[in-house]
């Protein structure tokens, strides 16, 4: 009985030091300078991108540089890498969202043309 | 009347605990939290205007690149440069109001404000110039000769000969992809307003030392906000400007 108690208020404190932790920690400015010249670096990546011969893959190259970006933003500038569970399980869950929203929409629109049907 | 039990003496270098609230960390998280459930909320409402971009896009690529094609590139690039700019001073603000320096949230909230209002001053220029070219949308709208001839090569049907219903259905779509444009930006621009306005609020509020604790709280929430504006601008800008 005695040994759960114990055991118990460990966790107890181990959860409030870690709570502690995540609400104060202090990013360095150098890191958020890095995060800065990164997201230039991606910028002009995005532009030079737009004007190589891609083809078809313009929008997922754009697309993925500019999820990065949004990425390094979310990750560092809005702290979240430094934040609780559960803003992280609230900020992916928002990405999810989106996810889910375009996929089904495109199997919709994409597919429309697929099936013959008559009279349509 | 100030006893110690309800004193609000503001600059104590700690946060007051509001009284349902466990403890400064359980206060912290649930600000915090407050600000993304609103923010995923914000998402949904920017990716229904996604969503709408996604189809039409889909629908007519010739029209959409055509239209991005008379989007000022640069000058969304040297915004996105601003804003990006912005977000830094932003982060260096919450990160002052951490460590405690207050004159360093003020500044740095006032360059905050200062690039966001240099990218509306921005943006509203890129728009005069747009509608002085009949590109807003409505009764105005003027699809010029080169524009026409552009979207005609885009409708031929299978004999190489012109479709009139394609064409102006593509026309059509040319208009969309300015639609999509105007309120994209336009409702993008009205959140940098409200942040812009949060932002000056609150370098008045910190200056005159309103918040307990530096406003660490505050202040980190008030960035979240702006940083997801940012972030919102980072997917608008090669969707409406890059199309290549």
């Amino acid at each position: 009985m005695a040994h759960t108690s114990h055991s118990h208020s460990q966790t107890n404190l181990a959860q409030t030091t870690d709570a502690h932790a995540q609400a104060h920690h202090v990013i360095e400015v150098r890191t958020y300078v890095l995060i800065y010249i990164a997201l230039m670096l991606f910028l002009a990546a995005t532009v030079a991108a737009s004007f190589m011969p891609l083809g078809a893959f313009h929008l997922p190259v754009a697309m993925t540089i500019a999820l990065i970006k949004a990425v390094l933003i979310v990750l560092f500038f809005m702290h979240v890498y430094y934040s609780a569970p559960l803003t992280w399980i609230t900020a992916v869950g928002s990405l999810l969202w989106v996810g889910l929203l375009l996929a089904f929409l495109l199997s919709d629109y994409l597919a429309r043309g697929w099936l013959h049907i008559l009279g349509k | 009347m100030h006893t110690s039990s309800t004193s609000t003496a503001p600059d104590e270098g700690t946060q007051l605990l509001l009284s349902h609230f466990d403890d400064l960390d359980q206060q912290h998280l649930t600000s915090n939290l407050g600000m993304w459930f609103f923010l995923v909320s914000e998402v949904m409402f920017f990716s229904g205007l996604i969503a709408a971009y996604t189809v039409y896009r889909a629908l007519a690529p010739d029209a959409f690149k055509l239209g991005s094609h008379h989007m000022a590139m640069w000058v969304g690039f040297f915004n996105t440069l601003v804003l990006l700019t912005s977000s830094l001073t932003m982060a260096f603000a919450v990160r002052c109001s951490q460590v405690g320096d207050r004159r360093g949230i003020v500044r740095n909230l006032i360059l905050t404000a200062l690039l966001g209002t240099i990218f509306l001053g921005v943006k509203a220029s890129e728009y005069k110039t747009e509608i002085d070219h009949g590109y807003l949308p409505g009764r105005s709208f003027h699809v010029s000769e080169h524009d026409a001839e552009v979207l005609k090569a885009a409708s031929l049907d299978a004999n190489g000969n012109l479709d009139e219903a394609k064409f102006s259905r593509n026309k059509g779509q040319f208009q969309m992809m300015f639609v999509l444009y105007f309120f994209m930006t336009g409702v993008h621009a009205f959140h940098m307003i409200v942040g812009i306005a949060a932002v000056l609020i609150f370098a008045v509020l910190i200056r005159i030392k309103w918040f307990s604790g530096f406003g660490t709280t505050q202040v980190e929430v008030l960035g979240l906000y702006w940083h997801f504006v940012d972030v919102v601008w980072v997917f608008l800008y090669p969707l409406l400007y890059l199309i290549e």
